[in-house]
């Protein structure tokens, strides 16, 4: 199963084992997810889930590369591309 | 929702068709190897919009297929005994065994419950110290470390009763033996992006090297996808071979050592079966000896297991990608979501559920 979600973390704290735990927001359902392997990961950021785990940071930046590589294509007049800023 | 919604655009996506039409000048072929990339390319009606001479074929990308038919019946007869709680994600519980499946069990009367998270199942194991829970540990490099977490876990809070049927699987090997296969026809491949979230992009570049063919690792959103398609169309058009990354927003070449370090501490590389293939040397996973206490298949004797799959099914052939689900006899008749024949039919992430839930009759 390789279904993983973006979500946006909302809290983080370490449970009794020393595990980062945290919730993660999907778009309005919130979640406890493991955050023990994005130690790098502050509130605010975006963290892609697996089975209740985040396996990996979304770089927002890197997240325009496609619609960049669009508008490099060429010719987008009149092409209302999707802003990925948008919230 | 962010960083989904964006990738879904049908601009964007004309844009990127555009561009794949214009670079195509001879017949390809591309295999994509995940379930999750299978679904969207159904789901959203790409694998129709792209032109005829190029084919995008599915490979062995389903987990949940590929498991050996004895290990999911040595899974069902753990499941049939009165002490075991029996714990899997949600589509493992319709595959069908050789006699009955575990949603069958459940409705018999046995304690089968889904779980999204292998830490549930440690979690009832605590709740539940008089009985057995078992959890059916399946997956590619993207579960291995939430498996491997799960056991971790329960040995460092002594929790006993707990143990998995360990079903884990390596995606490079298996590019690998597709790429060596005499028949072969796949050009280019679409890499796992979550596979490689976790694996990084290193360990592609010898088999693109070996077998001189791209490999491109892909998302899972339309966008994701057709952009994926698309490098990879370049890359052979240009008679370029080697390991590039579309999904950079997520996918670093080093991938995630945390989440690494912990199935290297668990699990050891072993030989593997794959339902439909055969035996892929150094292909799975398997706890290694001094976490052997948690495996459910030496914990439990099941005995003497035979086997019967149904001559019908021609899972192989579809793991595989010589053969479309809609090209099966059985497809939408002997074979349903409801009744399935096989695995591919039934797991979230297999082919042949996908065709038939998104109507690709012929």
């Amino acid at each position: 199963m390789c279904l993983a979600v973006p979500g946006k973390v909302i809290e983080a704290a370490e449970n009794p084992l020393g595990m980062t735990m945290g919730t993660v927001d999907f778009g309005g359902i919130r979640k406890e997810v493991c955050l023990a392997w994005v130690p790098e990961v502050e509130v605010g950021d975006y963290v892609l889930v697996h089975v209740g785990f985040a396996i990996g940071t979304i770089d927002e930046e890197e997240a325009r590369a496609v619609f960049e590589t669009l508008r490099e294509m060429g010719d987008l007049e009149g092409l209302e591309l999707a802003d990925p800023e948008a919230p | 929702m962010k960083f989904v919604d964006e990738y879904r655009g049908e601009a964007e996506a004309s844009r990127f068709l555009d561009a794949i039409r214009g670079t195509l000048t001879r017949p390809r072929t591309v295999m994509e190897i995940c379930g999750g990339q299978t679904h969207t390319l159904v789901k959203s009606g790409i694998d129709r919009m792209l032109p005829e001479e190029l084919s995008v074929v599915h490979g062995p990308g389903c987990p949940v297929c590929v498991t050996p038919l004895e290990q999911i019946d040595r899974a069902i007869a753990i499941a049939r005994r009165p002490e075991v709680i029996f714990t899997s994600f949600g589509d493992m519980l319709r595959v069908p065994g050789s006699d009955d499946d575990l949603l069958g069990i459940k409705a018999a009367g046995g304690d089968v419950r889904m779980v999204y998270s292998p830490l549930d199942a440690v979690k009832l194991a605590q709740a539940n110290p008089e009985r057995q829970v078992v959890f059916f540990a399946v997956g590619f490099e993207t579960t291995a470390p939430p498996n491997a977490m799960a056991v971790w876990q329960a040995r460092a809070l002594g929790v006993e009763n707990f143990s998995i049927v360990c079903s884990h699987v390596l995606v490079p090997p298996a590019i690998d033996a597709i790429l060596s296969s005499p028949e072969n026809r796949v050009e280019g491949f679409l890499a796992a992006g979550h596979v490689c979230t976790v694996m990084g992009t290193r360990e592609y570049a010898p088999i693109a090297d070996r077998h001189r063919v791209p490999i491109v690792v892909t998302g899972f959103e339309p966008l994701d996808l057709l952009q994926g398609i698309w490098m990879t169309l370049c890359a052979l058009e240009e008679g370029r071979y080697g390991v590039e990354n579309q999904y950079t927003r997520v996918v670093r070449p080093e991938g995630n050592r945390h989440a690494r370090a912990v199935v290297e501490q668990l699990f050891e590389v072993c030989d593997r079966r794959w339902r439909g293939i055969g035996t892929i040397p150094e292909s799975g996973l398997r706890l290694r000896p001094e976490f052997g206490s948690f495996d459910a298949e030496k914990r439990f004797e099941v005995g003497d297991i035979v086997t019967e799959e149904s001559p019908l099914c021609i899972a192989g052939q579809i793991l595989q990608g010589v053969a479309k689900p809609s090209a099966c006899s059985q497809f939408g008749t002997g074979c349903t979501p409801e009744h399935p024949l096989g695995a591919p039919m039934v797991s979230s992430e297999g082919a042949c559920a996908a065709y038939h839930r998104y109507g690709r009759v012929t």
